[in-house]
């Protein structure tokens, strides 16, 4: 089964503000979609509106044939897209370990009685999503780290667990909200092999926000620009890059934030 | 070791019942002490599920304890002869009797708390602190205005309530009731528990049914703190509205406070602490609240994560070649 998701003509309102207005757009299974526009535009809007944080006032969205909104966001989660956050949320109390078992829960075939009655199956269960949890951990390199909590992590680091605990929900889709926000330049390098061997090893679509060009454009196969919640331009990295609404949108915008940081 | 936890179980039940059976050589003041100190536990690590584990903010859980007490008694007081008839009298008659009594007390405590937290569960923000404590003042009000006559026994409440209560009743049950909430917390399923206290966005997009995990933390926390209201309804023989009041439930919130939140063996310690200091304190009753408040500052400044920590006992995982 295609796992296409389709965005047809979604609006959000907050208010008087209309922070996505009638975007359309669809991500087949498989691709790596970039999602770009300045500050303000409503990228962090549009994930919140697939994963279920926000309901659409207008439009509708699919995931493999399945309409989203009106699920909640962990039941959007089960039907197979998965996501980071722009300000990275890790679960601070707990270790790297149980970060990344915290997402196994969804996969768990017994419930709370089974952790109660702790019989053979349970223990059997347990050391296997325990192997399973350290699988990941091992390919993404956090496998030493296992036992520290995650707040002792390097930015870096905490941005890549939050990828991998994104992973273990066993996603079709991942949203990605500026990775490499914060990151230096050696680690914008690793991050983007990184987000392509994904692709690979996992087989599954990404959408990715991100604002450093030099990222979008050397991994995206297609892009989609926003400018105050609407689409400006759609294509290929090339395609964008030498749209005239795009540069003008990033040249306003620059304006506007020189403008607004001096006011 | 696989079966730790049942075996911690099987041996915390079984010394109850030994030491239950030799309690006559127990001294009256000391035993009355240490059945206070299991009740106590009962409470406070019921709590501390719902406002350690899960993080939820409940400040009724003597609202729960009242609704435990009332029922179990309800039970024992009306239908007592009846069904100790139906189990042909003895020892094991009235052991059946009181368990129904409690699982009733129980069970009626753990319905109020699905009432009173599916809606309130369901928001975000502080509401449960001001639905559970409107929900104790509810109940204390409701009962004190009932009539003296009838089955609630109104502002005088209920006498001559059967002293069914011992040694293993009370250390049993608090047995069964930390064996449920860290069996239940030290699993994959239960990290959910943590992962709502920590992050509510967050753990909806790992896929937890975070509404859920709120109402079984409360529905337990609330099923227990009936359980313990039993207990002790059966254990003082005459309960009134007034024992169930707000500063009862905040008796209980300040053990989870100083045990450290999410930590069952730090607030099993604050509970023993308290209960003790608390009858040192009996003869000082106009003080005791403000010791309490100042061992609270105190805490907070010297150590604010609580007695024992919970990361002091997490479970570090062998390393797997
Ligand atoms: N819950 C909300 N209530 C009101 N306004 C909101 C809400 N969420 C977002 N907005 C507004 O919608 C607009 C788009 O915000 P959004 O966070 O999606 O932008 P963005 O493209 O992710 O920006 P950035 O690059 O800074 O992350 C902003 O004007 C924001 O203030
Ligand atoms: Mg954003």
């Amino acid at each position: 089964m295609s796992a296409k998701l389709e965005l047809d003509n979604v609006t959000i309102q907050f208010g008087g503000l209309k922070a996505v207005g009638d975007l359309s757009f669809t991500i087949n299974p498989g691709e790596l979609i970039g999602l770009i526009g300045p500050n303000g535009a409503g990228k962090t809007t549009v994930f919140n509106l697939i994963t279920g944080v926000y309901v659409p006032t207008a439009g509708r969205i699919s995931f493999n044939g399945i309409s989203l909104p009106g699920h909640k966001p962990h039941q959007i989660t089960r039907i197979g897209i998965s996501r980071t956050f722009q300000n990275i949320r890790l679960f601070p109390s707990l270790s790297v370990f149980d970060n990344v078992r915290s997402a196994f829960i969804m996969h768990l075939p017994h419930g709370i009685a089974h952790a109660l009655v702790r019989g053979r199956a349970f223990h059997d269960e347990e050391r296997e999503l325990e192997s399973d949890v350290l699988d990941l951990l091992d390919i993404f390199g956090l496998k030493d780290a296992q036992h520290t909590s995650c707040n002792a992590l390097s930015y870096g680091d905490q941005r890549r667990l939050e990828i991998v605990r994104a992973l273990a929900t066993k996603p079709k889709l991942l949203l990605l909200d500026e990775p490499a926000a914060g990151m230096n330049p050696t680690e914008k390098e690793e991050l983007m092999k990184l987000i392509r061997f994904i692709k690979g090893k996992f087989n599954i679509a990404i959408m990715l926000v991100e604002h450093d060009m030099k990222v979008v454009m050397g991994i995206c196969e297609r892009i989609v620009v926003l400018n105050y919640g609407e689409k400006i331009a759609e294509g290929t990295p090339q395609e964008v890059q030498k749209n005239p609404d795009v540069i003008a949108a990033y040249l306003g915008a620059d304006h506007e934030v020189v403008g607004g940081a001096a006011a | 070791m696989k079966y730790k936890a049942q075996i911690f179980l099987f041996i915390a039940l079984a010394a109850s019942l030994g030491v239950s059976l030799c309690a006559g050589n127990i001294d009256d003041y000391f035993l009355d002490i240490l059945l206070n100190v299991g009740i106590n536990v009962t409470l406070a690590v019921s709590l501390n599920l719902v406002n350690g584990h899960t993080g939820q903010f409940s400040l009724g859980h003597a609202g729960f304890m009242a609704v435990g007490a009332y029922g179990a008694s309800i039970v024992t007081l009306q239908l007592g002869d009846h069904l100790l008839q139906i189990f042909g009298g003895g020892s094991i008659a009235t052991a059946l009797t009181f368990l129904i009594a409690l699982l009733v007390g129980g069970g009626c405590a753990a319905l109020s708390g699905w009432m009173v937290g599916m809606p309130s569960l369901r928001l975000k923000g502080d509401y449960l602190a001001i639905v559970t404590l409107g929900f104790n003042e509810i109940i204390r009000v409701v009962l004190t205005n009932t009539s003296g006559d009838g089955p609630f026994g109104g502002a005088l409440g209920l006498k001559g309530i059967a002293s069914y209560t011992n040694f293993f009743w009370v250390f049993g049950v608090a047995a069964v009731t930390i064996y449920v909430v860290s069996t239940m917390v030290n699993s994959t399923y239960g990290r959910g528990f943590l992962a709502v206290r920590d992050d509510e966005i967050a753990a909806e997009a790992m896929g937890v049914n975070t509404v859920r995990y709120k109402v079984i933390a409360f529905v337990l926390g609330a099923f227990f703190a009936g359980l313990a209201g039993g207990l002790y309804a059966h254990f003082r023989s005459t309960i009134s509205p007034e024992g169930f009041n707000f500063l009862k439930s905040v008796d209980v919130v300040v053990m989870v406070i100083l045990g450290g939140m999410g930590s069952t063996p730090g607030v099993i310690a604050a509970a023993i602490l308290l209960t003790v200091l608390n009858e040192w304190l009996r003869d000082f009753e106009q003080y005791r609240m403000i010791v309490f408040a100042l061992i609270l500052i105190v805490m907070m400044i010297v150590r604010p994560q609580g007695l024992l920590p919970a990361s002091l006992f997490q479970r570090k995982k062998k390393e797997s070649a």
